[in-house]
């Protein structure tokens, strides 16, 4: 599994970030994490606000940041 | 009712009288009205947004008409969340949707300007009317602004080179019950609430001093009907002041009693919240100084305009 974290560098996508991290070590699981900055891949995914997260390709959060359980319900699918 | 309530606990309970009577009184009724209409109004949209998120308004206005376009990003930037660290993804995405670039401002000065906070505040403290006013013209600043913006042709003035996509644009689908809906709604709104419920304290409380013992006459003498340069300096003052909407709205509804007019308090207001001095720094990294400028310059005259005209109908 792929988790990417879309944001240019602002406090929420950070703040995301760190929930992803600690998410995917709750979850026991093998979780590639990515932060993306570039904007022009961020707009490859067609996301205008950030931030955003996608799994395995897939968008499943914009604009908002997560909680750990939030993205644990998530990676558990 | 509530009125009432604190009345009796201020007169009969703590039997406070005179100015400091007048400035708890003002106190403890405004902070508790406010916090309760912020909540509420917070809510509700967060609630209606969670069905609008800002791909979904990019693949709306993709292929408009300009006008039609304008009147719809301004519609829009009502109910979508908008965070000024998310102003050049979503400037690069209407670009490379094809967008025309007067559209993206109308939704670039609405989002802002007509934001839940300045919307639950000004309904708290001024009523219904002046509410839909203030909506009613920031939204004509949007269609206007962005339009103006659009005739002028600056789109050699974006620096980045985005290549326009090829196809028609997809959202991103996003699916969520109800009972989803509610709890998002909600976390945002706490959120928000933690974020400026202290201001609105402070705000409050000086404006409660205020109310209390500083003469009107006092404040109608600066920032009257008698100083033609009221509305020009409420909007230098407020541009700078972005994050602070939450505190000075309590002040300025005090201000519009002691006698300011209520043309240079909207202005005030519009220059807080659609003027952001952090958003105009975050857009110089993909926008030419002259756009941003263009962008201040045309917002800031319409802003302008809005207050004298406002003083002149009302007085």
């Amino acid at each position: 599994m792929k988790i990417e974290i879309l944001g240019t560098g602002c406090t929420k996508c950070k703040t995301l970030e760190e929930v992803v991290k600690q998410a995917v070590a709750k979850s026991g699981k093998f979780v590639q994490i990515e932060k993306v900055d570039d904007i022009m891949k961020i707009m490859e995914y067609n996301v205008v606000s950030t931030p955003g997260l996608v799994i395995d390709g897939q968008v499943v959060s914009t604009g908002k940041v997560l909680t750990v359980d939030e993205v644990l319900k998530l990676i558990n699918g | 009712m509530w009125k009432e309530s604190v009345d009796y606990l201020t007169n009969n309970i703590l039997h406070l009288e005179g100015h400091l009577g007048d400035a708890v009184n003002f106190f403890i009724y405004d902070t508790v009205k406010i916090w309760f209409l912020l909540i509420t109004i917070i809510f509700i949209v967060s609630y209606l947004r969670t069905h609008f998120n800002t791909e979904y308004v990019r693949a709306h206005l993709q292929g408009k008409s300009e006008l039609y376009g304008n009147v719809l990003a301004a519609l829009f930037g009502i109910i979508t969340p908008f965070c000024s660290c998310s102003a050049i993804p979503l400037f690069l995405g209407f670009i490379q949707a094809r967008i025309p670039i007067g559209v993206t401002f109308s939704f670039l000065i609405s989002a802002p300007m007509n934001n839940e906070v300045a919307i639950a505040l000004l309904f708290g403290l001024f009523g219904w009317k002046i509410t839909a006013i203030y909506i009613g013209f920031g939204l004509f600043v949007a269609i206007a602004g962005g339009f103006v913006i659009g005739k002028l042709g600056m789109e050699k003035y974006i620096l980045l080179n985005v290549k326009p996509m090829e196809g028609e644009l997809e959202e991103v689908k996003i699916t969520l019950t109800m009972k989803d809906r509610a709890k998002e709604a909600w976390d945002y709104t706490l959120d928000i609430f933690k974020q400026i419920y202290l201001y609105v304290l402070v705000g409050v409380g000086v404006g409660a001093f205020i109310h209390g013992y500083i003469p009107a006459d006092f404040i109608a003498k600066y920032a009257g009907a008698d100083n033609p340069f009221a509305v020009l300096i409420a909007v230098v003052m407020g541009v700078p002041m972005y994050s602070n909407a939450a505190g000075i709205m309590p002040l300025v509804e005090v201000l519009t009693n002691k006698g300011m007019l209520l043309g240079t308090a909207l202005s005030f207001m519009m220059a807080v919240t659609a003027l952001s001095l952090p958003e105009a720094m975050i857009l110089k990294k993909i926008l030419h100084t002259k756009l941003i400028a263009t962008f201040f310059g045309i917002v800031g005259l319409g802003i302008i305009a809005i207050g004298y005209l406002f003083n002149a109908i009302l007085s």
